[in-house]
């Protein structure tokens, strides 16, 4: 029955609409509301709201924010229903063109499988943080500066992924960075919060202007913007290699892509955490939904090089991000760069999809591209969950910096194990979702032997070699952030103080960290479910893997590898379970009393523990000579002196320092000499206009 | 359009750029203001003859008007103010008579070939007229350019109009509202640079656009 199908998909778009115009709404309704109570009773003007007054001490009864968020829960639920069911109903997707925007075009949403599954992305992480908010939202002290810009960032996300016209996308782009950057700005009086906005805005700006150019380019002489009359009239080769390095510099720009990843570690951390969450799980994913959009749907069929540079940049992109999260001493700064640690990891998986693809290796490609979906939704999911967290341990102490937190794991019982079983998905460790994901992707990099370029068979293991060290790493830094943040024993006063959260923040996580623990023990599902978006792209499919026994994925082959989350999971709870009863059962029940283990200083000052940066040490002294170009000093005092001795670090951010910087330079010199034709005389000015119409008569008259 | 009206249309609008030229030669001020008036009398035969030609009697409104006004009123007018502010008399230029004829002569070329060659399809009327109301006007704006003197700047000024209206009567149909436009923006302009000039007069002692800029404080 194509036809009910059809109608079921154009009712999926059309309620998804539906829900898009409610968060529009909501955005309206918090700008009255807020008007309206500050008409009633006008709040008194916090020249200077530090973070540390986030804590417990005041909390500001705000009986608005509670029901916005509520709201935007409930829609976004409405939307995911509708995603899920367009998804598995594999619907081909009817098209409604609005009366809306450029008149005579208007505007054209549609849902495909691709799109479907993006918005259950999108909606999944926009129910978690509304939930979240919620609670979170309640020491919010500008709710005016939150509460509008919330449902108008979720609103502009869903547009982007339904968006089916240049125009159209293009709007819901703007909305959804413009959006995020009000979130950004929400605390701008906090040091650096302005810098970061500005820098998120200079960023959002060159990633927009290289989306202009990629849909010119796409749409060329014809001038049809509509996704669909793109997808009709696919660009020659030359041209396609541009709009490829285009939509890689556009989308990585709102994605994180090194070296475009600058504002990223600024600007999620500056936001409110729940908006963080938002902007790491989700908006970055809308990014990666933008590239696979043009490249994959929209680009027509590969090139064989196309890959190459999607992968290196990935893998540089991997390593890179999780390097510089080992070095941050704020805890979601940490998050941040490691969100760009796992965009590489996608764009790795894109990559090779790409590769196997142009090499007309479909049942490889599928794989890759499932790996890069699945890796996306479970991204999404656990760092969600770790924002929550470290809005939750914010909420607590009012503490981001790890060398001020410890010992939170008995201040905050619930909070910590939910935090410590998100570490242990974003590090890999099965049966959690991450390493489902993960070993998806090497399991499309061992089948990279079947490309014939030698390009490829070269630089592919190499990628492989770096997510790998990339793995390491992020586990690593997450046993770091982890061990800082809830073991040993508090490094402040008020970390050693903190309350545990309200219900809500930690019924978002817990949610989040059971749909971590379901997609790592039942992959197989949830890659039948993506399958129909990449058997749109690609036109085939992983293997069924529901229909095998005992609930394992078996990606290629049974005699090459398989996996079963669920047996990993029994066993890994069976045999720590029983070694947990031994131990309690034939241990010694007798207390003993001894000195907790000092590290050899027997000083009790919490300072005496190992710290961030020392955690970070080794891996700095191996990598960080070449990465950061990191040099250590140690000044020791000579004998007899009875000075302190003292180790400084010194650190380069040569992307920063041999990019950003010489671009900045260059934009002001340019400024300055474009000053002097300010204050030039009026006949100047119209020797100007005459060059400038002699220059563009010239044109006609030589060419052709 | 039979070959003879073709001959004669060609033939004035290629006065209009042989007096455009003639403007640019000269190096007085009176002298420069009668030449003006040529131009505008040469203007009004040929829109005359466009419109004994089409037989659109609305272009005559046209002639009537550009020989009221830019060949009698406005350059009498500028005679006035010449003599009554006691404007130096002599034009100053930029570059030399003589490489601004040469200038002159590489724009009517490059006009030619830009309107020649984009236009395969049109009349050969129209073609010719655009060509050269083309060069008119980028003759006009080389000589606001290359003069110093803002009476001198106001004549180019007009003479670019002067092209602009040859362009609105050579291309059939038209519309007279067009035309009407384009000489009451031409008389604003005049009355506007009018004023500008008795200001320019009574602050600095001289029309002479440089001293502007010694007022800024850009020049010492």
């Amino acid at each position: 029955m194509p036809s009910a199908v059809g109608a079921l998909s154009a009712t999926a778009t059309v309620i998804t609409l539906w829900c898009v115009v409610g968060f529009l709404a909501m955005a309206f309704m918090a700008v009255a509301a807020c008007v309206l109570c500050r008409l009633r009773d006008p709040l008194p003007i916090v020249s200077s709201p530090d973070v540390s007054s986030l804590a417990n001490g005041a909390q500001p009864q705000h009986n608005g924010t509670p029901f916005i968020y509520g709201l935007c829960a409930f829609v976004s639920l409405l939307i995911l229903a509708a995603a899920l069911a367009s998804l598995l109903s594999g619907a081909g997707g009817g098209e409604v063109v609005l009366p809306l925007g450029l008149p005579f075009v208007g505007a054209h949403f549609r849902i495909d499988s691709l799109a479907a599954f993006f918005l259950i992305v999108v909606n999944l992480g926009g129910f978690g943080a509304s939930l979240y908010g919620i609670g979170y939202g309640r020491h919010e002290h500008e709710p005016a500066r939150v509460l509008p810009f919330f449902p108008a960032f979720l609103a502009g996300m869903n547009l982007v992924v339904m968006a089916h016209d240049a125009f159209t996308f293009l709007f819901a782009w703007e909305l959804m960075s413009l959006a995020s950057w009000a979130l950004v700005m929400a605390h701008h009086r906090q040091p650096g919060n302005a810098r970061a906005g500005f820098v998120y805005l200079v960023m959002a700006v060159l990633g927009t202007l290289m989306l202009f150019l990629t849909f010119g380019l796409l749409a060329g002489t014809v001038g049809d913007y509509s996704f669909s009359a793109i997808r009709a009239h696919p660009v020659s080769t030359p041209l396609a290699g541009a709009v490829l390095g285009l939509a890689l510099l556009g989308t990585g720009s709102k994605a994180g892509l090194v070296p475009l990843h600058v504002w990223l570690p600024l600007a999620h951390p500056a936001a409110p955490s729940h908006v963080s969450a938002l902007m790491s799980g989700v908006m970055t994913k809308v990014a990666i939904y933008a590239f696979i959009r043009l490249v994959f749907d929209l680009l027509g069929p590969p090139d064989w090089w196309w890959g190459m540079p999607v992968m290196a940049l990935g893998a540089a992109t991997a390593v890179l991000g999780i390097l510089y999260a080992m070095e941050e001493t704020d805890l979601k700064g940490i998050l941040a760069y490691s969100t760009i640690e796992n965009i590489g990891v996608i764009f790795v998986g894109l990559g090779l999809a790409l590769a196997f693809k142009a090499n007309a290796l479909p049942v490889a490609a599928a794989l890759a591209l499932t790996a890069g979906l699945f890796h996306i939704f479970n991204h999404a999911l656990f760092k969600s969950v770790l924002f929550f967290g470290a809005g939750a341990v914010l909420t607590a102490t009012g503490l981001r910096r790890l060398d001020l937190l410890g010992g939170l794991i008995h201040r905050l019982p619930v909070t910590a194990p939910l935090f410590l079983a998100a570490c242990l998905a974003i590090s890999a460790l099965p049966p959690l979702n991450g390493f489902a994901s993960e070993w998806l992707i090497f399991q499309s990099i061992l089948l990279s032997p079947q490309l014939p370029q030698w390009g490829m068979k070269l630089l592919v293991p190499t990628v492989g070699a770096l997510l790998a060290l990339a793995a390491a790493l992020a586990a690593a830094c997450f046993v770091r952030v982890f061990g800082i943040v809830f073991l040993g024993r508090p490094r402040s006063a008020v970390a050693s103080e903190a309350r545990e959260v309200d219900r809500w923040s930690l019924g978002a996580m817990t949610g989040g960290v059971g749909l971590c623990l379901l997609a790592g023990i039942l992959p197989g599902v949830f890659i039948d479910g993506m399958a129909p978006a990449v058997a749109a792209l690609i036109g085939a499919r992983m293997p069924p893997q529901t229909s095998l026994q005992w609930l394992s994925i078996v990606p290629v082959a049974e005699s090459r590898s398989s996996y079963n989350g669920l047996l990993v999971f029994l066993f890994s709870a069976l045999s720590a379970g029983l070694a947990a009863w031994a131990i309690r059962r034939f241990g010694s029940h007798v207390t003993r009393r001894a000195p907790v283990w000092d590290c050899g200083f027997p000083d009790p000052s919490p300072v005496t523990q190992y710290s961030a940066a020392s955690f970070a040490q080794p891996i700095r002294r191996v990598f960080g000579g070449l990465v950061f170009g990191a040099r250590e000093r140690v000044e020791m005092p000579a004998p007899g002196d009875l000075a302190a001795a003292k180790i400084s670090v010194t650190r380069h951010d040569f992307i920063w320092e041999g990019i950003y910087e010489p671009v900045t330079r260059m934009v002001l010199l340019a400024a300055s000499v474009f000053d002097r034709t300010q204050a030039l005389t009026i006949r100047h000015y119209l020797g100007f206009v005459f060059l400038a119409l002699i220059g563009l008569l010239m044109v006609p008259a030589l060419w052709s | 359009m039979h070959g003879l009206s073709f001959d004669i249309a060609h033939l004035l609008a290629g006065g209009l750029v042989l007096t455009s030229f003639m403007l640019l030669y000269q190096d007085r001020l009176y002298a420069l203001l009668n030449v003006f008036a040529l131009q505008a009398f040469v203007l009004f035969l040929s829109v005359a003859w466009q419109a004994y030609a089409q037989g659109a009697p609305h272009l005559y409104v046209t002639a009537a008007i550009a020989l009221v006004l830019k060949a009698i009123v406005i350059p009498g007018a500028l005679h006035r103010i010449v003599a009554r502010l006691g404007i130096h008399r002599e034009v100053e230029t930029i570059g030399g008579i003589g490489l601004t004829m040469l200038a002159g002569i590489g724009l009517v070329a490059l006009s030619m070939v830009v309107i020649l060659r984009a236009t395969p399809a049109a009349a050969p009327l129209a073609r010719e007229d655009l060509a050269l109301s083309l060069s008119v006007v980028l003759l006009g704006l080389l000589m606001m350019v290359t003069r110093r003197n803002a009476v001198s700047q106001v004549v180019g000024f007009m003479s670019m109009e002067n092209g602009l209206i040859l362009a609105g009567t050579g291309a059939q149909g038209m519309p007279l509202v067009v035309e009407i436009s384009i000489a009451f923006s031409v008389l604003i302009a005049f009355i506007v640079i009018g004023i500008f000039l008795f200001q320019i007069r009574e602050r600095f002692d001289t029309v002479d656009s440089r001293v502007l800029d010694t007022f800024r404080g850009e020049r010492s």
